[in-house]
């Protein structure tokens, strides 16, 4: 049992030890550093667009966090997101409707996520190994069939499309809101309903969870074509505040940013623990990492490398914080 | 009726129904549905392109084969440790880089610059393998962040020594052998790589590293249980990744001389797709060299294929990723139910017919009497599973236990026992040699001597392998029981060589010729098997020519006579058939006779059965291991025959409560002592008229 479900309601001083409240503290001390050091680090325009920045990055954290915490990994979002989205965009410019285009690529974002979702469930094969070769699948798919620019500009006359990316509700980006509102989804999800419920089960004992009845296997492929269809949001909003996107984030290091957000905001890759404000937490931290970077105008291969150094200090702590229970990990559980 | 009788019998004895089962039962099974993947790999690829084939395609797969292999290499030794290494990509740029810049940039010596490029992969190793070996990190996650940190390292570097190292080219001749060189045709670099792959191949099949390492990833816990360093050997395997996989990157250096923004992107995921492909098993524990190399042939095969057929490199993406994808469902598909299958399909039961029974009257010779009834037991409740006795010229009785000792009952009234030694396994068949050691069959392990001083040593555990055998039968499984010629060498039967000792009713259902007669001569110490085929033999007895010896088919109910010596050398004869029950062990007896002990008597059901070979396999397949048919065991009989194989008496127990079922019999001085493998007593009976002072031994090898 993880030190989570044996305090409920954490303490202040058992919050601290945490790895959560770690990075907390280390979130507050850059933070403070940086508004310190970077004159133009703590102003309200610099401040909204770091979390405008990080937004997209924590919607994909949210399905990524929603499948960890099943003990599942999900290493293709990057690839059906970008695929998704840019042959919703083909399409669109092919002359259909940018709302039918726009169904086209859901269809294609939960059509992947519910095969993939397959492979794991009635496959058994590993999660770590169906979305790594389902990611190179997709991409491949998506250059080959689909679209052959690498850049797909979102297509002209789309006056509301673009209003997501660029657009604000009281002041405040539609971006941000759109992230807190799944946020608010999510956590709604995770703690009061059901289906919550049984991800937590069958993130702490998968076997355990499938002799008490739950229906594991549907559960399991409705994880990611869920995880899909937030990466295909993502996108979406991603190419309305830049007007394209562009497919070669699937080569980027996009998806251990997301990792990053994960880990880091103390979703153990155990599962069975983790909540939204977890998601949050590394949203944020990252975000302050990032534009502190960008600010300080590191290069921005040494960028990587940092966050490189700061996930693998993540996981140590992680793995220090939660160690493996040898009892209900399996053989071939990487 | 009866052609249809003929057309099962001529099924089962020619159509090899076991092979499947046994086939599944070798490691090397693993490795055929690669090579078939391979062979049709390269039929489509030679069909689909012309001039596949040529010689310069060769060279130029071996020295890609060269670098990629090694990297292959990397990972399955990683996979195998029960890990995985994502950062090989990363660690090869960093290598190469390593490489060009001592070359190219620094001038140091070829030497020096393996040195160094070594290095670069061993710290690169070294970093995962204590993340992962003793921190316990999970080994995908971080190797996937440190494939990040790599990568971050390699492009911060790249870009300020790429222009250095384009500007000069080394001056060395060994640097240009590696690179560019051949032998009699064939690369250089790949001689090297074969070198590499057929000590890595040894290291990890036949050396104790190799061992551990597979230990570690098939069943971490039991190996810790076992006292392996677990830590250590998860941490030398990603060290071993980093030092493979720096060698391929100066192999790499050498034949290209020179690298891009892009050396090692997407390899992890080529080799990975290669390792599995080629059948190493992602769970852990599973795999070989041959498997890596299998699949590293196959994958660059398809990419150098597709760029052949100019695909553009998402194609190569889409299908690799596909591979990859069929792999690993296959890979967990097989592991999990490979042994189901075999469990299912192992069992090939066959047809036996065995001769009607006629019907019995009061008068018969086998009617049924209670002359076991009156038996005096020995020992009731301090032995378990006396499959055979025998007693030494003193009167001391000596029996196997299923403990694995020989217990013997001190004369005159065997009220006092003592272990007179122990061996392991479960010794079934006893007889003396004539020098008074006591020679016995021990299930599980062999044929073995024991001293009179109760030392305990080997007289033999193997025999020859049988040319066309799937099954390796060259280890004794269930030796059961033996006789002494005259002249000292020592025939025994095994039983089975399909199932362990455990397992004996299962071959019961089978009712093939599972087991064989085999010869062993102290004289020269070698072991040869002399009959194969036989219907579970058990007992053996050496007839008193000298020359021939009876033995029991259990199954099939009948006793047969074989000469081993003699003018009829060779012959092989039925002694007696049609027993009403299944004979076990053979005894010697007074005036000439023989002593047959019958475990259990026939029933007409299992009889019928035997004829059914088809429903005992759907039994084995359908019903619980529980619910199977079973042999009646539940009652036997000791019957006794003449010289000439005439039951001329039989000895029952009607109430079925002292020995209902018998495995063994010995006469000794007018009393029969009963064995039996299932019961927790022996048993003696006096037998009327016989000679109080008769011995088996006396009688065999002569008064003293």
């Amino acid at each position: 049992m993880s030190e989570a479900t044996a305090n409920p309601g954490p303490r202040l001083p058992t919050l601290l030890k945490s790895q959560e409240g770690i990075v907390l503290a280390l979130a507050v001390l850059a933070f403070a550093l940086f508004s310190f050091l970077l004159p133009s680090f703590f102003s309200a325009g610099n401040l909204l667009a770091l979390v405008r920045s990080v937004s997209i990055l924590g919607i994909l954290a949210l399905g990524m966090a929603l499948v960890v915490i099943a003990r599942g990994i999900d290493v293709s979002l990057i690839a059906t997101m970008v695929v998704s989205v840019s042959w919703a965009f083909v399409i669109a410019r092919s002359g259909y409707s940018l709302e039918f285009a726009l169904l086209i690529g859901a269809l294609f974002a939960i059509t992947a996520g519910v095969l993939i979702g397959s492979l794991i469930a009635f496959g058994e094969v590993a999660p770590i190994f169906a979305t790594l070769a389902a990611g190179s699948v997709i991409y491949g798919l998506g250059r080959t069939f689909f679209f052959t620019l690498e850049m797909q500009n979102v297509p002209p006359g789309a006056g509301w499309f673009s209003l997501i990316g660029k657009g604000r509700v009281l002041g405040v980006p539609v971006t941000v809101v759109a992230f807190a509102a799944l946020c608010l989804v999510l956590h709604l999800v995770l703690s009061r309903t059901r289906f919550g419920w049984q991800i937590y089960a069958m993130g702490n004992n998968p076997a355990a969870a499938k002799i008490t009845g739950i229906a594991y296997r549907p559960m399991v492929v409705a994880q990611y074509a869920i995880s899909a269809l937030i990466a295909y949001g993502a996108g979406l909003i991603l190419a309305s505040s830049a007007s394209a996107i562009n497919a070669r984030l699937f080569n980027s290091t996009m998806i251990y940013d997301i990792l990053l957000v994960v880990v880091l905001g103390g979703i153990g890759l155990n599962g069975g623990h983790g909540k939204v404000r977890n998601v949050i937490l590394g949203t944020v931290f990252v975000g302050i990492l990032l534009n502190g970077m960008t600010i300080m105008n590191i290069d921005y291969t040494i960028q990587n490398l940092v966050k490189g150094v700061v996930l693998l200090l993540a996981i140590v702590i992680d793995s220090l914080v939660n160690p493996r229970d040898e009892q209900t990990s399996q053989q071939g559980d990487l | 009726m009866a052609a249809s009788d003929t057309l099962l019998r001529l099924r089962y004895r020619f159509v090899p129904d076991r092979l499947f089962g046994e086939l599944l039962t070798k490691s090397w099974i693993d490795n055929v549905i690669p090579a078939l993947a391979l062979v049709a790999t390269v039929l489509i690829m030679v069909w689909i392109i012309p001039g596949f084939l040529s010689v310069g395609t060769f060279s130029d797969l071996a020295r890609q084969l060269s670098e990629f292999g090694l990297v292959a290499l990397a990972l399955t030794i990683v996979i195998l440790s029960g890990g995985i290494d994502l950062s090989v990509g990363s660690m090869f740029a960093l290598c190469v880089l390593a490489a060009l810049v001592s070359m190219n940039v620094l001038g140091l010596p070829v030497g020096v610059a393996l040195a160094a490029t070594l290095a670069t992969g061993i710290v690169c190793g070294l970093l995962n393998g204590v993340l992962i070996g003793y921190l316990r990190l999970r080994a995908f996650i971080t190797t996937l962040v440190t494939l990040v940190i790599y990568r971050a390292l390699y492009d911060i570097i790249f870009p300020r020594v790429a222009s250095a190292i384009v500007g000069s080219m080394p001056v060395s001749p060994t640097w240009d052998l590696i690179g560019f060189g051949s032998f009699h045709g064939v690369p250089v670099s790949f001689i090297i790589f074969v070198v590499i792959a057929v000590g890595a191949h040894i290291l990890l099949s036949r050396l104790r590293p190799g061992w551990r390492l597979r230990a570690v990833g098939g069943a971490r816990r039991s190996a810790y249980n076992a006292g392996i360093n677990v830590k250590l050997t998860v941490c030398l395997a990603y060290v071993a990744s980093g030092i493979l996989t720096a060698t391929a990157a100066f192999l790499f250096s050498a034949r290209l001389g020179s690298t891009g923004a892009d050396t090692g992107i997407g390899m992890e995921i080529a080799v990975l797709t290669a390792v599995v492909l080629g059948g190493v098993s992602l769970g852990g524990g599973r795999g070989s060299v041959g498997n890596a190399v299998i699949g590293s042939i196959l994958v660059l095969i398809l990419t150098s294929g597709l760029i052949r057929l100019s695909m553009p490199g998402s194609v190569n993406q889409l299908i690799l990723g596909l591979v990859l994808i069929a792999a690993v469902l296959f890979d967990a598909k097989w592991v999990k139910n490979r042994g189901k299958l075999l469990n299912k399909v192992y069992i090939s039961p066959t047809y036996l017919k065995l001769a009607e029974q006629k019907a019995r009257d009061e008068n018969d010779v086998l009617a049924v009497n209670d002359r076991l009834g009156a038996t005096q037991l020995i020992g009731l409740g301090q032995v378990e599973g006396p499959e055979d006795v025998v007693l030494d010229r003193d009167d001391n009785l000596y029996t196997g236990t299923r403990h694995g000792t020989i217990v013997r009952f001190l004369a005159p009234d065997y009220a006092r026992s003592e272990v007179f030694a122990r061996i392991g396994g479960h010794p079934l068949g006893l007889a003396f040699a004539p020098n008074g050691d006591l020679l016995t069959c021990v299930g599980g392990m062999g044929v073995y001597r024991v001293a009179p001083d109760g030392k305990v040593a080997k007289v033999t555990d193997e025999t020859n392998r049988s040319l066309l055998s799937v099954i390796d039968d060259s280890r004794l499984r269930l030796p059961d029981d033996l006789d002494v010629a005259p002249d000292g060498r020592i025939f025994f039967s095994e039983a089975t060589i399909r199932y362990e000792m455990s397992e004996w009713a299962v071959d019961a259902l089978e009712g093939r010729g599972n087991g064989r007669l085999i010869c062993h001569d102290p004289k020269t110490g070698s072991t040869r098997t002399m009959l194969r085929g036989l219907i579970f033999p058990n007992g053996v007895t050496i007839c008193r020519d000298g020359q021939s010896l009876l033995f029991a088919e259990t199954w099939a109910c009948r006793i047969n006579r074989y000469w081993f010596d003699g003018p009829n050398k060779g012959k092989r004869e039925i002694f007696l058939d049609n027993l009403p029950g299944y004979p076990d062990n053979l005894n010697r007896g007074s005036d000439g006779t023989y002593w047959i002990a019958l475990l259990g008597m026939r029933t007409k059901t299992f009889d019928l059965a035997m004829r059914k070979p088809a429903f005992r396999r759907r039994m084995a397949r359908r019903i619980a291991a529980d619910e199977w048919m079973f042999p009646n065991i539940n009652r036997g009989c000791v019957l006794r025959v003449s010289a000439s194989g005439e039951i001329i008496d039989a000895l029952w127990d009607q109430a079925g409560e002292n020995h209902p079922s018998i495995t063994s019999t010995c006469e000794h001085k007018g009393w029969l002592y009963l064995g039996g493998v299932s019961n927790n007593r022996i048993g003696r009976v006096r037998i009327e008229g016989a000679d109080p002072e008769w011995t088996s031994q006396g009688d065999y090898w002569g008064k003293r």
